[in-house]
């Protein structure tokens, strides 16, 4: 399989001080939807940040290793440069530009699209997976449901013609229902527009549900990876982030104070 | 009665011919504000320098005006452009009130160029407009006033529609919201910062050059840049539309007070008003009428 991104061994300083990557690799293959899996403060943000290059406004710098998408290094681009090479990425938080409107956000997505002929087509794309988005089109964006924000930022993202999707927590704040369905659409994208996409989640058990590889992340590194059926079976990744115990037993608040499993990788 | 309403109605006029000026100023310093969140100081510069520009093609180099017009408009541009590359763009990162002071800076240093080039005594512009008057329902407009009116309104409109359907418009919406947010759509913000400075400065100029052709230029013409608070700031700093309607209600209001205030007091009255109602606002209503009222959903 040919590997759309390459992340090799990078570190990233923040303000010239703080080591937030210490050496962290991955990759995603074509077409494959891939995820990292991590706490609070792991460095998965970041991650996706160095890759599409907004961290240089946040004063950090990949400082060591290189990013390499389609083989061609990206990691001193600017990210004017790396949206246009296909990588977008979708921040967490659904930031919409909520006093535009729903079509205008849509529209602001196709920046470096200038020919509007295959803009319109986009655009007709863009209310094809996300139907619910064209009776609110006329709306400013920052009235409308936390759903609906979410589905904007994804057909936002659609109109840029990415081949690479970096999804942040497309879940945060959504209800089980309308992350179900949110889930669906994205997998609907990466089949049939051929987008491959690094997905970001703190539902790991969601993530896992339709990722194709995993990857665990502790303190700026990479200490687990491998595909979402062998993680899903790994004792670790079950106790810290599915929640489950060993099958049959009940989990009692008395067995966790006695004894709490260490986690079994090197971090 | 019906001279006291037809002197109303002359007010309002020459209010609204004023306010449309004002609010082409406005415009400019607020699209600087929005895009970059920079107060420019220096913006009444930019109409001075404008307006001198234009005063030179046409009398020294003897251009016809619409000719000199377009020039003008480009070496607006080009000031800007160089502008914001050689001095606002290395302090991007820095603290606001640095760049605000840097403006400051600019506006003393860009006066007193415009000092030594063109001397400090009022020039007028060739008469381009006929004097006569022209009668509109029982009212007088100088033929200049009316130019300018429809001038100042068709560049009004056409920001508009630019701001709303362009690509680069709303890419400038969009860094006018949230950098971050521009930087992940492919928005080159550095480009859309030399941009807002660009359109500013050629509002501004275009400001500049309506004012000369009525009341001809001098050094004092700068002081515009201190009439636009009163105008933003009843706008709210951050509303294009906002700006544009401050513009034409401080011309409006600056007009009255001048008719009617002006023999109460024995005169001043008119260019004092703006500020006191600019104190007024901000007691009253300190974002302005327009002004960013962050959008919060129930």
């Amino acid at each position: 399989m040919a590997s759309v991104l390459q992340v090799n061994n990078i570190e990233v300083v923040y303000k010239d001080v703080i080591l937030v990557l210490k050496g962290m690799s991955l990759e995603v293959e074509e077409g494959k939807i891939v995820t990292i899996l991590g706490n609070n403060g792991a460095g998965k943000t970041t991650t996706l940040k160095a890759i599409s290059g907004i961290l240089k406004s946040e004063d950090g710098e990949v400082t060591d290793g290189s990013i390499e998408f389609y083989g061609e290094r990206i990691d001193e681009k600017y990210p004017e440069e790396i949206v246009r090479k296909g990588i977008f990425q979708v921040m967490e938080g659904r930031r919409v530009v909520e006093d535009m409107t729903v079509e205008e956000n849509i529209l602001a997505g196709a920046h470096t699209q200038r020919n509007r002929k295959k803009r319109k087509e986009d655009m007709e794309i863009v209310y094809h997976y996300f139907p619910r988005l064209i009776e609110r089109r006329k709306v400013m964006a920052g009235y409308i449901s936390g759903g609906e924000q979410q589905m904007l930022v994804l057909g936002r993202a659609l109109m840029a013609r990415p081949k690479l999707l970096l999804l942040d927590e497309p879940s945060m704040g959504l209800s089980p229902l309308l992350v179900a369905e949110i889930f669906e659409i994205i997998q609907k994208i990466n089949r049939e527009q051929n987008v491959s996409i690094l997905l970001v989640e703190q539902n790991a058990r969601l993530a896992l549900s339709v990722a194709y590889h995993g990857y665990v992340m502790e303190n700026g590194r990479i200490v687990l990876d491998d595909t979402v059926e062998k993680l899903m079976q790994n004792e670790d990744v079950k106790e810290f982030y599915l929640g489950l115990t060993e099958v049959g037993k009940k989990k009692s608040y008395r067995d966790v104070k006695h004894y709490k499993r260490r986690k079994r990788w090197l971090t | 009665m019906s001279e006291n309403i037809a002197f109303l109605a002359q007010l309002l006029l020459t209010g609204l011919v004023l306010g449309s000026v004002y609010a082409l100023v406005a415009l400019g310093f607020v699209l600087i504000y929005k895009s970059t969140s920079i107060l420019n100081f220096a913006q009444g510069e930019l109409l001075m320098f404008g307006a001198y520009i234009c005063l030179t093609l046409i009398i020294e180099l003897r251009i016809p005006f619409i000719y000199a017009f377009f020039l003008t408009l480009a070496f607006s541009f080009i000031l800007a452009v160089l502008l914001e590359r050689v001095i606002l763009r290395p302090m991007i990162g820095e603290p606001i009130i640095s760049i605000i002071m840097v403006t400051i800076a600019l506006s003393a240093v860009l006066r007193s160029l415009i000092q030594i080039a063109w001397g400090t005594e009022t020039k007028v512009f060739p008469r381009i407009f006929s004097e006569e008057p022209i009668r509109f329902f029982g009212l007088f407009i100088a033929e200049v006033h009316l130019w300018s009116l429809i001038f100042a309104l068709t560049c009004v409109v056409l920001f508009a529609l630019f701001f709303k359907f362009s690509a680069a418009g709303i890419a400038m919406r969009v860094t006018a919201f949230d950098q971050q947010i521009a930087q992940s759509l492919g928005i080159n913000i550095k480009r859309i910062f030399a941009l807002s400075w660009a359109i500013s400065a050629i509002v501004s100029s275009i400001g500049g050059i309506i004012l000369g052709n009525i009341n001809g230029i001098n050094n004092a013409l700068a002081a515009m840049g201190l009439k636009v608070f009163p105008c933003v700031i009843l706008g709210g700093l951050d509303s294009i539309l906002g700006a544009i309607l401050g513009g034409f209600s401080i011309g409006i209001l600056e007009n009255l007070a001048g008719g009617y205030l002006d023999p109460v007091f024995g005169g001043g009255v008119k260019d004092v008003a703006p500020f006191v109602f600019l104190v007024v606002v901000l007691m009253i209503k300190p974002y302005g009428l327009f002004g960013k009222i962050r959008i919060e959903r129930l």
